[in-house]
Formats: C-alpha cells, sequence, structure tokens
C-alpha cells in the first residue's frame, strides 16, 4: 500500500493496488447494451484500458451516472458505482467525495443529464472544486429518451418534439464550465482513443473537480454529429489543438504543416483565427492551461460553432491548482477533532453543558 | 415597602412586542431562569416569517409563551395568565386570547398617535374601558430603561432597545426567578461590547428593584419547583434535542455523520446546530438546493457514513425521487422533515402535522418508508436516535416527523446517561457471501438478512465486494438489472415486507388507561402522533378530572404501526384522532384497519388548544352512554360527528 509513489495529486490519498491489473479486471460480467456503433463502446474501452494505468486499487473506484444512455456505463465496470437519478450524480458524487478521500471518483453523465436537469449540481460542483471527475459525453440529441433536442443540440434542429425546428440556444460545454470557474475544463473526441486517454490521464491527475467533454457520436438519432472532426478531409481543418505552452496552430498544408493560427485583436481583445501566412509566428497565442485567470480559456471555447460543428478546440482548456472542497472540509472536521476525547465522554459533555440543575 | 406573597400552581406568560424588541430572548431567559429554578415548563415560540415586519404593525408582533409548574405539566398553555404587551400592535394582537381578570402589563411609550394607527387603534385603549375586565398594569419601560442606563452613554435608541431586559427583571421580581443565570448569560452574550453588556445587566436590575419598590405591584407570586425524578436537567428545544440525537446515533453507531442540507424554516436550526459539532466526526454540507443536499447525504450512506438530511415540507417535496433512489438502492438515509404549515409556502414559522401522507406516499412507485415521530421537544432526541436505528438496520431511508412547535417550543429534559443509550451495529459487509456454480465466491448485494430481510451494506473500498446498484429494478439477490416481471412483483413485495419487518422491533402499544385493569376500562380512546402529545395528556387529565373514563395512546411509529394496534382500537367503542391537519392519521387507520375512527383537526398553525379539544372528548365519552351496553357495530351511529 505505497500511497508515496503515486505522483497525481488527484489521487493522492487513494490506495495503490496491491496487483497489477489489467483492462480485464476493470470489465463487469454484464452485457454491454448501447446500440451498435454508439461512441460510448470506444469511451468505454479507453476508460477500461486507461484504469490500469492509474495503478490505483480496483475497489476504491466509484462511478456514480446519472439517467441517460451514457449513466449506464457504471454496469459495465467491475469496481463500486451508482447507477442514480436524472442530473443528481454531481451531488452524490459530491457527498461520497467528501465523505471518503481514499476514493476516486468519477461522475459519467449526458448532455441532457448534466446540462438540462442537472445544470444546477454541475455548475455548483464546479465552483466548489469537488475532488471528483466529470466526463460529460456529448452526442448533442436526447438518446434514451429517442430523439428530442437536447441543451447541446444546434439551433433549428429538427426532431420529434421540434418538427419546425428548436428554437434553443445551447450551452457551449466548455464555456459554461469555465464560466463556472472550473479548475480543470477539456475537451477530447470518443474516436481518438490516444487524446481521450491523455485527456482521461490528465483528469485524474488534477486534483478537483474535473470536466471533460467528450463529443460522442449518436449512430441512431444524431449520427455524424462530429463527422468534421473524424473525416481525413476535414479533420485537420475542424480540430484546433490546445497543448500547453504551445502555439495554437492547425489546419493542413497537405504536408502536415499547419495552415492558421489564433492571434488575439489588439483593440478588442478578442481571439480570432487567421492563415498563418499573413502573421508574424510571434503573434500567436500560446495556450497557458495554468493561467489563474479563464479569460483566454474562455476565449478559446468561443471558437467552437454554435451551430453545425465544423470546428473546435480540442485538449485541456484550464488546468489550475486550487483548495478543494472536500480536502478543506475534512481539515474543518480534523482540526475540531483535534484533542477530543473518547467519543462517549464527549457526548456525555455535549449533552449536560449549558445551564442545568439537579433534582436530588 | 412589604409586599405580599402569593403562591400559584402555575402561571403562563407571554411576552409580546415588535420583531425587533427581542421578545424571543426575553422569553427563553425567563424559561431558563424558571428551568434553573426546578418548575416544570413548556413554551411556545410564536414569530412573524418576515425578519423584520413593518414595526409597530400587527404582522410584525412576535411573542414567547412560558407555562410554568410546581406540578407535571404537558403544554404550553392556551390562555395566558399574564401578557407584557410592549406596544399597541402586541396588546391588540394577543388580547383575544386572554381570559378574563388576566393580568396586561403594558409598555405605555408607544401608545402615541402614530403608533396607535399602525396597530389599527382609532384610540388609546389604556384611556378607554375595553380592558377593564382585566388588570391592566400600564408602565412607561421604556423611558424607565432609558434613564435607569443613562450613564453608559448610549445613543436614546440603543438605550431603549434594553427595554426587554427591563421587563424581564420586573416579571423576574414578580416570581421569585433566579437572576444570576440572566446576569451571567448577558455578560456573556455581551462580553465585547462592555457599554451593551453594562446597559443590559443595568435595565434587568432595575426592573427587578422597581418592582421590588414601586407600589403599582403589590404582590408577589411563588411557584415551587415542580417534583421530578433525580437526575441532572436542563432545558432544550425540539431543535436542539434533535441535532443531539443525531450526534448520539454518529457515537452509538461508530458512522461518521454527514449531512446534507439546504437552508428551510423551521429546519436550518439544525443545520446550525450539527456544523458547531465538527468534534464528532460530523461533516456539514449546505447545499446548492434540496435535492442536492439529500442526495449528498445518499452518497456519503453509500460510502459508509450516516447520511441525514434536515427540511421542511416543501423540501421534502423536493427530495421525493431521491427517497425513492434510497428505498431502491435499499441504503440508510434519514430524511428529517420539521414540518411546518403548508401547502406551498404555507406558514413556514407556524407548526402543523400535514405531513404525514407525503411522508407515507410521496413517491412514485410502492416505495414504503419507515416513518418516526416525536412527541415533544425532548422527545426529539430519542426518536432520531430510533430513526436511526431503524435507517442502518434496514438500510432503508427513514422520515422523522418533527414539527414547528417541537422544534422551538422547549422542556426540561432529563439530561441521559450516555452508558445507557442503545448500540446501533452497521454490520458492514466485508466478504462475499454467494458462491458461484463455478465454485468462486462472489458477492450479492440483494442477498437478504432472513431475520430483518436488509440487504448487505458493503462500502467502497471493501476488496471483492465492488458491486453496482441504482435506481432501475434489481434481480434478487444479484442486483443486476432486472425487467422480469416475477422478479418485479416479488422485490416490490419484498421492499413492503422488509419495512413492515420494522415492527418486530417495536414495543407494543402503550395505552394510558386508568380505569382498565379492573374490566371496566374506558369505551373511549384518544389516540395520537406527534407533537400533539401535550396537549392531548392535558385534555385528557382534564376530562379524567371530571370522573369520566379516558384511554390515550400515542404513536411514536406511523410505519409499521406497533403489531398489536389494530387489537388496540377494535378494544374501544370509539377513537377520537387529534390532529392538526384534515385527518391523515385518521385516514391510515380506517384504510389499515377498517375501523371508524373520530377526527378531530385544526389546522390554525398553533398547537391545539387543551380545552377545546377537552370538550371533545367529553362529548365523545357521554354520547358512549355507559349504562346501555353497545352491541357491534352500532359505534358509528353515535351521531358524534
Amino acid at each position: 500500500m505505497s500511497q508515496v509513489d503515486l505522483p497525481s495529486p488527484g489521487l493522492r490519498d487513494v490506495p495503490a493496488t496491491e496487483e497489477p491489473l489489467t483492462r480485464k479486471d476493470f470489465a463487469s460480467d454484464q452485457e454491454v447494451r448501447w446500440c451498435p456503433g454508439c461512441g460510448d463502446y470506444a469511451i468505454l474501452a479507453a476508460f477500461q484500458g486507461f484504469l490500469p494505468d492509474l495503478n490505483i486499487a480496483r475497489e476504491n473506484v466509484v462511478m456514480i451516472s446519472g439517467i441517460g444512455c451514457a449513466a449506464r456505463f457504471p454496469y459495465y465496470l467491475d469496481t463500486y458505482g451508482m447507477h442514480s437519478i436524472h442530473g443528481r450524480a454531481p451531488a452524490i458524487a459530491t457527498g461520497l467525495a467528501t465523505s471518503r478521500k481514499d476514493l476516486s471518483v468519477w461522475v459519467i453523465t449526458g448532455d441532457g443529464d448534466s446540462l438540462s436537469i442537472g445544470g444546477n449540481h454541475l455548475i455548483h460542483a464546479l465552483r466548489r472544486n469537488v475532488n471528483l471527475k466529470i466526463l460529460l459525453f456529448n452526442n448533442r440529441i436526447y438518446g434514451l429518451t429517442k430523439g428530442q433536442y437536447s441543451p447541446t443540440s444546434e439551433p433549428g434542429k429538427v426532431t420529434k418534439s421540434t418538427p419546425m425546428g428548436s428554437l434553443d440556444n445551447p450551452f457551449n460545454p466548455v464555456s459554461l464550465a469555465l464560466g463556472a470557474e472550473g479548475t480543470f475544463v477539456a475537451r477530447t473526441i470518443d474516436s481518438d482513443r490516444k487524446h481521450l486517454t491523455s485527456v482521461l490521464s490528465a483528469a485524474a491527475a488534477h486534483r478537483g473537480t474535473a470536466l471533460v467533454e467528450i463529443y460522442q457520436n449518436c449512430p441512431i438519432f444524431n449520427d455524424g454529429a462530429f463527422d468534421a472532426f473524424k473525416t481525413p478531409d476535414t479533420r485537420d481543418e475542424a480540430v484546433i489543438p490546445l497543448v500547453h505552452g504551445e502555439r495554437v496552430r492547425f489546419g493542413n498544408d497537405g504536408e502536415g504543416n499547419p495552415t492558421k493560427g489564433v492571434v488575439r485583436d489588439r483593440v478588442t481583445g478578442r481571439l480570432e483565427v487567421v492563415d498563418l501566412a499573413e502573421v508574424p509566428e510571434d503573434d500567436l497565442v500560446v495556450h497557458d492551461a495554468h493561467d489563474e485567470d479563464p479569460a483566454t480559456a474562455f476565449a478559446l471555447s468561443r471558437l467552437t460553432d454554435a451551430g453545425v460543428l465544423h470546428r473546435a478546440p480540442i485538449g485541456v482548456f484550464r488546468s489550475v491548482s486550487h483548495p478543494t472542497y472536500d480536502d478543506q472540509a475534512r481539515e474543518q472536521v480534523e482540526t475540531a477533532r483535534q484533542g477530543t476525547e473518547d467519543p462517549t465522554e464527549a457526548l456525555a459533555g455535549l449533552l449536560s453543558a449549558g445551564d442545568t440543575w439537579t433534582v436530588a | 415597602m412589604t409586599k405580599q406573597v402569593k403562591q400559584l400552581d402555575r402561571v403562563i406568560i407571554r411576552f409580546a412586542g415588535d420583531s425587533g424588541d427581542g421578545m424571543q430572548l426575553t422569553g427563553d431567559r425567563f424559561t431558563q431562569q424558571s428551568a434553573s429554578f426546578g418548575n416544570d415548563l413548556s413554551t411556545l415560540p410564536n414569530f412573524p416569517a418576515e425578519i423584520r415586519a413593518p414595526a409597530g404593525t400587527l404582522p410584525g408582533v412576535s411573542s414567547f409563551q412560558v407555562h410554568f409548574a410546581d406540578h407535571d405539566i404537558l403544554t404550553p398553555g392556551d390562555s395566558p395568565d399574564v401578557l407584557v404587551a410592549m406596544n399597541p400592535a402586541a396588546l391588540k394582537a394577543n388580547l383575544q386570547d386572554l381570559k378574563k381578570g388576566a393580568t396586561i402589563i403594558v409598555d405605555s411609550h408607544d401608545f402615541t398617535g402614530r403608533n396607535l394607527a399602525k396597530a389599527g387603534y382609532d384610540h388609546d385603549p389604556l384611556e378607554t374601558d375595553e380592558l377593564d375586565e382585566f388588570a391592566v398594569h400600564t408602565v412607561d419601560l421604556t423611558s424607565m430603561t432609558v434613564e435607569a442606563v443613562k450613564e453608559f452613554g448610549l445613543s436614546r435608541k440603543d438605550a431603549g432597545r434594553a427595554k426587554n431586559m427591563f421587563a424581564l427583571g420586573l416579571l423576574s421580581w414578580m416570581y421569585g426567578r433566579p437572576v444570576d443565570p440572566t446576569i451571567a448569560f448577558l455578560e456573556r452574550r455581551f462580553a465585547k461590547v462592555p457599554d451593551i453588556r453594562d446597559a443590559n445587566v443595568t435595565a434587568f436590575k432595575a426592573g427587578w428593584n422597581f418592582g421590588e419598590t414601586t407600589e403599582t405591584f403589590v404582590v408577589q407570586y411563588e411557584v415551587k419547583p415542580a417534583p421530578m425524578p433525580t437526575g441532572r436537567y436542563r432545558n432544550i428545544t425540539g431543535n436542539l434535542a434533535l441535532a443531539y440525537g443525531l450526534v448520539a446515533s454518529s457515537v452509538q453507531s461508530g458512522l461518521p455523520l454527514f449531512l446534507g442540507s439546504y437552508p428551510i424554516t423551521p429546519a436550518s436550526d439544525v443545520l446550525h446546530e450539527l456544523s458547531r459539532h465538527k468534534r464528532f466526526g460530523v461533516t456539514t454540507f449546505q447545499a446548492e438546493d434540496e435535492i442536492a443536499g439529500i442526495g449528498a447525504a445518499l452518497g456519503a450512506s453509500f460510502g459508509g457514513s450516516l447520511g441525514v438530511t434536515t427540511t421542511s415540507g416543501p423540501g421534502v417535496a423536493l427530495k421525493s425521487e431521491t427517497i425513492g433512489l434510497g428505498v431502491m438502492l435499499e441504503l440508510p438515509l434519514l430524511v428529517v422533515d420539521i414540518q411546518r404549515g403548508g401547502p406551498s409556502t404555507g406558514l413556514p414559522t407556524k407548526t402543523e402535522q400535514a405531513d404525514l401522507l407525503q411522508a407515507m406516499f410521496g413517491r412514485n412507485g410502492e416505495a414504503p418508508v419507515p416513518i418516526v415521530a416525536p412527541r415533544s421537544p425532548a422527545d426529539c432526541f430519542d426518536a432520531a436516535l430510533e430513526a436511526a436505528r431503524i435507517a442502518v438496520t434496514y438500510r432503508t431511508p427513514v422520515m422523522l416527523l418533527s414539527d414547528g412547535y417541537l422544534a422551538n417550543g422547549s422542556e426540561p429534559w432529563q439530561i441521559p446517561d450516555v452508558e445507557q443509550l442503545p448500540r446501533i451495529e452497521p454490520g458492514f459487509a466485508t466478504e462475499p457471501n454467494h458462491t458461484g456454480e463455478d465454485g468462486a465466491s462472489t458477492f450479492w448485494p440483494y442477498l437478504r438478512d432472513e431475520a430483518t430481510l436488509a440487504r448487505p451494506w458493503a462500502v467502497p473500498g471493501t476488496k471483492g465486494l465492488e458491486h453496482r446498484i441504482g435506481g432501475l429494478e434489481k434481480n434478487d439477490g444479484t442486483g443486476n438489472i432486472s425487467y422480469d416481471p416475477a422478479n418485479h412483483d416479488f422485490m416490490v413485495r419484498t421492499r413492503a415486507a422488509k419495512v413492515e419487518r420494522v415492527a418486530e422491533t417495536i414495543p407494543p402499544t402503550e395505552v394510558d388507561d386508568p380505569a382498565g385493569p379492573d374490566g371496566q376500562g374506558a369505551r373511549v380512546l384518544v389516540l395520537g402522533w406527534g407533537s400533539t402529545y401535550g396537549p392531548i395528556g392535558a385534555a385528557v387529565r382534564h376530562v379524567r378530572n371530571k370522573g369520566l373514563k379516558v384511554a390515550q395512546a400515542h404513536l411514536r411509529h406511523l410505519n409499521p404501526f406497533p403489531k398489536d394496534l389494530g387489537e388496540v382500537l377494535r378494544g374501544y367503542d370509539a377513537v377520537l384522532v387529534p390532529e392538526m391537519n384534515l385527518g391523515q392519521l385518521s385516514m391510515l387507520l380506517r384504510a389499515k384497519f377498517l375501523v371508524d375512527v373520530v377526527g378531530y383537526n385544526r389546522v390554525r398553525g398553533l398547537p391545539l388548544r387543551a380545552a377545546e379539544l377537552a370538550e371533545a372528548i367529553t362529548d365523545l365519552v357521554e354520547a358512549q352512554r355507559p349504562d346501555e351496553p353497545l352491541t357491534e357495530g352500532t359505534q358509528e351511529t353515535e351521531g358524534i360527528r
């Protein structure tokens, strides 16, 4: 049980595994029941493959989900898990993570679960900075209820409940999380296993609330919503990769060299996409995920299309170290407990405190 | 001058003033003084929901009633013997509760044109004959207070604010209350502001001295200590006793207490209190909403804490879905509902018992939960321990139904011996409990204990017991998702049977029927639950004092009922069920036992009046025509309703 060897702050108090674990150790005996071709399969495979690398005890991993297709996730992992009710997983996970520092707590949620019915819990988990990891599977549609538009669907979307087109302006989950001053905010794609795994690792290492938006294809009700990021012809123009410490550049000139970059307008402060040929390299924005001020990260998040997706930044937008709610809550309890005698004696003292009198 | 001393067996005083006049503090101090003097007592704070309603108006009146006696008493009393009115509105708002001959002490300072008008008077009632049937003492408390404290150089406004302590001093003199506890209290409370401290202590002493020297008051009263079982006592409110009961539940179970709560009247004091006891390993989480409060508590329960959420009726409505999840997950969870007047926002600061059916049925599907209700402020301690015992033993959400009267009312409490408190055994699962067909040991999260039907509680971090739970229907034993019709039917019945099993560990109904043993028992039973215990007990005593026979029983467990309850009900010709709702327990009793109970229902936001209830009991007893034996089936035609 060597905890000192674990490098990541996010898992600081989680016991290490006694024997090496493999992907198989994390697969439960339950048959996976998502639709054929669902992006959730790829995420599950990546997740099961990534968990052993954390080197933590399997019994100290807990998956908490709400309602929706994604929420079935915990059943397929042989860890502790709870498939709870719609939108409430962050609240349940907050209680668990606050009361148990030795657990690695993951929330699995979707765009309806976390941004519609559970929007309140999501923003409050983010502002409190509880040590839990929220994986938001964004397929931009309601799947389990068979195809109504979701709070991330593009405006005008024609669905069963919006035959003349939806009227809602969508949430950009990353912008929302940054607005709530989330300390770790990232975006990745179901189909890019390498990137997905790297973001999951960074989230696990983060101490505090981590929000990872995962673009996830629903082949039944919203097929192809993220094709721009997957098709070889369009991919390089669509994905704006965010790498800490590197200039924000993307595109492909046919020989693997970027063609576009992001610069800040000196007058308005806005970020804009420009042809690399038009600006000196030094003008390009250098991504700083550790910037205390979330303003630039927010500005980067606004480079995401609001309607049909053709372009979006992918990567870790923000990763800053702040005190966590659960650590501080436990510290208060520990401070108060110092010097407390035997609990039974302390209870006797509590009950007989204040103005008392004796009847002989 | 020498004053006359008169003996009284009990007195009811109501302190009434503007919300900002400090009447709650005044009443509370008078109560503490009476408690340490050794009287039995019962209190009724009554205040508006507004923090500071417009000064001097009727909606802004705040009052505190204290009933103290040289014998065992059960209620704060229906009608005050003494009203202390700090302004015209306080007089007007409380006058209708006084009986002829009651004493009124009025601060005449504010009886001026504008203040009279604010209270809705077009004249000065002190100048007319309308108070002639009362013993009125008109005293300019404010001016005397300002005069008494002038040496401290406070503004006139600040000086006048000590008038409540002047009034307290005067009443303390009148009833021979010990003064040291209040002086010590004021010195503690205002330790950091010496001017204010000294002004309050001086005003308090000046009030006492005024009583002793003035000719306005010629009689001092004495109410001797009440005989009580030997032991150590303190005065305690229901919310404080409830908070202590939760801490005790944590100590007695060894489970860390986790409170997830959202502020709501009249439950917030439990959150405040528990947040001060972190040294017991108590974690308090002020959530973003009611749903998150219970969600976090349930999450903590999953992790092996004693998860608790505290709220009032509107909060329970929001928590319903999570309570249902708790029923499905079969995890310990305490839901404390400090009931208030409803529906909707209703009467936030007033009391009511109208959440019983919400507690019983307010969820989708067949989702039974045990329900426990305390009967008095001090009983909130024991009721909390009992609710925790059931939650932990049976792995279920439990509703604890207190109410606004119990929450803020107080009574003397014999401090229990901690060594004698019941133990609560969490009995965590630590090993696999099933051998599969392949001979391998596995863990089945829904394999039940035969006696309790409770499922094992295996907390994350326990190696080898990894499992998934959730709101979808479970397969019996394995806990895997199951849509099998027969399994669903079985599981619905099993969850209900588990809650019914609680009845195996609750005591039989305790019936107080003094005429019972000789076979000539009462023919009428009065059955109540919750905070009506006091008024029902007082009313029953009153009826018995008239020579009539009546039996009384009070339910602590509302779901399941004690196993013998049906038999008890059928043993009487008539059963009267007084409730502060429109007949919710009555409905349950009729449905469960087919007994045609008679309801006595008042929803005035205040405790039942014992005198009125005594009349209803008397009517019912007399209607049973004791000289004519009743035959089966005739009781419902007795014309009682």
